[in-house]
């Protein structure tokens, strides 16, 4: 190994070989049960618990602990997956401060709330393991649906619909199920290919049939899957991503945040994955986060994160940002890209100081630029290649509480969707709730 | 610092700290290492007649009762007494006094109920230059099988036979330790008082069974498949302790009848609060067995830094402080009235009061769409749940209503003392003079 964090350019193999499994493995490995028994002790069994509510898929958070500190896990874990098929990825992505924990009474109280999402953890990893189904499969219906996108939303559906007896074709564009689980998050909160295996133990309900490299559009059309099928669930995300806007920015160096992620999530050998010594991501979601941290993870020398607005506005919340904090990147707020600079290869960003104006975001007048060989665009994701005829709700799909689109017999749910926060518990939520929907339309009398 | 000296029945020790009979008083070794430690005295594991030693079981002798992150809540034990050879023991002993004459040193004591017997083994701990005996008639298993321990204790006639023969052939002082497992702990008290002794112990263990073993089907600790109940003790047997010491101590037949203490002393305000009762000492067995002996320090200190606050110089002012406040329940004041109070600022919105309230008690909580909990005064019986609910430490308390207001929930106003023997429901009641 010849490269190291301060060789030029973008390069592979700039750490220890031994450097990569450690870094991208587990950020936090499961409880031991002397572990989940101490942290479920402090759970207070609420009345009407806020956890709950705050619960996109409203787990019985209370219930399930309560079952832990009794023993028994894996009937945590059916509690949990009850709610949330997807339970185990959601313990390991939720952003639980802003939602369970966030609204845990020892959050208000000492500022020290139930570890609800390690539990969660504990206790669908627990029943995982014994790789049994929990659910069994109600007797076929004869009703046929298809699933468009096999992410969260996508699966949640399909796993339900499949729970109450229809027939469900699941049609993914990618080579793999999983959606943003396999693709779009940092490797180290799905380790050890949990993303894999969490599909494959889904798919153990029955009664689904998956169909990779299946593109809307492309491969069959909407009209054609309405033909085919009693009803349609569309989960498929958001396949275009925002430009800059500015000059340079296609420059050899700089792509988007979201390619960049799923070609390491896709990457068997990390040390064979290019990083650049000075890298620069523009964005302040999650997305931004995990390219910028993974940047670290794997070498490069100076990362800095840039944000147009305060920190404040920050789609990442602080428990990431710290981490990302806490791995060395630098965060920049109230900045704005506004030229590439590159001379064959990428060398530098460089950015406006905004404030907010009378008209919005302004630029102050004073600029800088940052070093950069590697420049990662993550200003957000938005709906592309969706079918036409449907309407829509801004520039996402709209949907009514149940998930039903504008045309009878089609249903949405997840990113592609106005409703929520465009995280995967709430496309959970959307396509179970969605799944509910269709299964009392295709059974209802008359 | 408050002096902690003890004198119980004429026996010295520099705090009221002993260790009870149990296996850390078993040999020289341990009991030396406690009295380095710091421990104001011991009373030696009980000893048997002379003859072949006893023999204990070679499986588990302890069960227990955990709470969170394991810490010990209660401990049972199928131990017998001392199952080394008396000569042994009596050699052991007499050393241990020679080398620490400022520390108390009881033997404990459980032979066959012949007063022959008793006059052996007596002669042979006073030539020990021992400060007293205890007379164990609480052991509940195991011995007593054997007509011993407690099958004396839970017969008071027997408890009063065997003590007045120890009191005829000793000049020693003599403690009657007794068991819990009778119905009326005042009976076996009496009795020994009337057979002469000096003070009485209490409580022994409780019979138990800690848990069942769910895949074998046997009781918790378990000999080759097989259990049998244990002596139960620890902090959860310390309310029922003590009651039963409070129940001798305002008993008019054995009131003054001077106290040892013992079932659950953890801490320094375990102690204190046996003290109240009228304990003048304390023994202490599971939290040693649990910690070890460095427990002593903070039980010293602690009990020493409350003297201090309090105003008290020396144990004896502490002792019995709270006996004439223990009464029976028909003379609890009925127009004393209380109402509960949630204090919004320390309230994190649990709910644990209302659905304690609202599913198992009296309704008297509401709670709002934004989970602010507040009391109903006029269905708030002041039962309590509320605050031993909460898990905020005086977030919930309980405001007496001052006299010659209304009562909201039954509109009357709240008078002076007065309880059931005069109640207009009692049947029994006697007329107002």
């Amino acid at each position: 190994m010849s490269n190291s964090p301060t060789t030029p350019g973008i390069v592979p193999a700039r750490l220890h070989s031994e450097d990569y499994a450690r870094h991208f493995d587990d950020l936090y490995p499961s409880y031991d049960p002397h572990e989940a028994m101490v942290a479920a002790d402090r759970c207070y069994f609420c009345h009407d618990a806020p956890c709950i509510t705050a619960c996109p898929t409203e787990i019985d958070i209370p219930l399930f602990i309560r079952q832990i500190q009794a023993g028994q896990p894996e009937a945590a874990g059916k509690t949990i997956f009850n709610q949330n098929i997807l339970g185990g990825m959601c313990a390991r992505v939720c952003p639980t401060e802003t939602l369970c924990e966030g609204a845990c009474v020892r959050e208000a109280a000492e500022g020290k709330p139930v570890e609800i999402g390690r539990l969660q953890r504990y206790a669908t990893d627990k029943l995982i393991a014994k790789n049994a189904h929990p659910f069994t499969r109600a007797p076929s219906t004869g009703k046929r649906v298809a699933v468009v996108g096999a992410g969260p939303a996508g699966l949640a559906c399909a796993h339900r619909l499949a729970l109450h007896g229809h027939d469900v074709t699941l049609l993914d564009a990618r080579e793999k199920p999983g959606g943003l689980n396999e693709y779009g998050i940092a490797a180290y909160k799905a380790a050890h290919d949990f993303a894999r295996a969490e599909v494959d133990w889904l798919l153990q309900i029955g009664g689904i049939t998956l169909r990779q490299g299946w593109k809307l559009g492309v491969d069959g059309t909407l009209a054609e899957l309405q033909a085919e099928y009693d009803a349609v669930f569309l989960g498929i995300g958001l396949a275009g991503v925002n430009a800059l806007g500015v000059a340079g920015e296609d420059a050899p160096g700089a792509r988007d945040a979201v390619d960049f992620i799923a070609e390491l999530r896709q990457t068997e050998d990390l040390s064979m994955l290019p990083i650049g010594r000075h890298v620069v991501v523009i964005g302040g979601g999650m997305t931004a986060v995990d390219a910028a941290v993974q940047s670290r993870l794997l070498g490069a020398e100076h990362v800095t994160m840039v944000y147009r607005r305060g920190r404040d506005q920050m789609g990442a919340s602080d428990y990431e940002l710290s981490h990302a904090a806490n791995e060395g990147v630098k965060i920049i707020t109230n900045a704005m890209p506004v030229a590439v600079h590159a001379n064959g290869a990428l060398r530098e960003v460089e950015f406006a100081y905004t404030h907010q104006g009378p008209t919005g975001l302004e630029p102050t007048g004073e600029t800088f630029r940052l070093k950069a060989d590697q420049l990662f665009k993550a200003i957000g994701q938005k709906l592309e290649g969706a079918p036409e005829g449907l309407t829509l709700d801004g520039r996402k799909l709209s949907v009514g509480a149940d998930g039903r689109t504008s045309l009878a017999g089609v249903w949405a749910g997840g990113d592609c969707t106005g409703g929520g926060e465009d995280l995967t518990v709430t496309a959970v939520a959307q396509g179970r709730d969605a799944a509910e929907s269709i299964h009392a339309a295709l059974t209802a009398k008359g | 610092m408050a002096n902690l000296t003890t004198n119980f029945i004429g026996i010295k020790s520099p705090n009221p700290y002993w260790l009870a009979s149990a296996p850390p008083t078993d040999k020289e070794y341990n009991v030396v290492r406690a009295f380095k430690a710091g421990w104001g005295g011991v009373v030696w594991k009980t000893l048997g007649a002379e003859g072949p030693p006893v023999v204990n079981v070679n499986g588990p002798r302890y069960g227990a009762v955990w709470g969170a992150d394991r810490r010990l809540l209660g401990l049972n034990n199928i131990e017998l007494i001392t199952d080394r050879p008396l000569e042994v023991n009596l050699r052991e002993i007499k050393q241990v006094k020679r080398d620490w004459p400022d520390r108390a040193l009881v033997v404990s004591l459980m032979v066959p109920c012949d007063e022959e017997s008793w006059k052996a083994i007596l002669k042979h701990v006073e030539d020990t230059d021992a400060d007293g005996v205890e007379l164990n008639f609480g052991c509940p298993h195991g011995m007593s099988e054997r007509g011993m321990g407690s099958a004396v204790g839970q017969v008071p006639e027997y408890i009063e036979m065997v003590t007045r023969w120890v009191k005829q052939h000793s000049r020693m002082p003599c403690i009657v330790k007794l068991t819990p497992n009778i119905a009326d702990i005042r009976k076996p008290a009496e009795a020994a008082k009337r057979g002469g002794a000096d003070a009485v112990s209490l409580i022994n263990t409780i019979n138990s069974i800690t848990s069942v073993n769910l895949d074998t089907f046997s009781p918790e600790p378990m000999i080759d498949g097989k259990g049998a109940h244990g002596g139960y003790c620890g902090p959860a047997v310390k309310p029922i302790a003590l009651n039963m010491v409070a129940e001798i101590a305002r008993n008019a037949e054995t009131h003054g009848l001077p106290i040892s203490g013992i079932g659950g002393v953890t801490t320094w305000r375990d102690a204190a609060e046996f003290m109240t009762l009228g304990a003048g000492s304390v023994q202490v067995c599971t939290a040693a067995m649990t910690y070890g002996f460095g427990i002593i320090k903070e039980l010293t200190a602690g009990l020493s830094q409350y003297m201090d606050e309090k105003g008290f110089t020396s144990v004896e002012q502490l002792v019995g402080r709270a006996v004439p406040n223990v009464t029976d329940w028909q003379y609890l004041n009925l127009n004393y009235v209380a109402k509960a109070k949630i204090n919004q600022d320390l309230c994190i919105s649990c709910g644990r009061c209302f659905a304690a309230c609202e599913d198992t008690s009296h309704q008297a909580i509401s709670m709002s769409p934004e989970r602010k909990f507040e009391v109903i005064d006029a269905e708030c019986v002041a039962c309590n749940l509320c605050v031993n609910v909460c898990p905020v430490q005086d977030c919930i308390t309980m405001e007496p209503m001052a006299k010659g207001k209304v009562d909201p929930r039954t509109g009357e106003t709240v008078g002076d003392y007065a309880n059931w023997t005069s109640h207009p429901n009692n049947p029994m009641a006697k007329a107002a003079e």
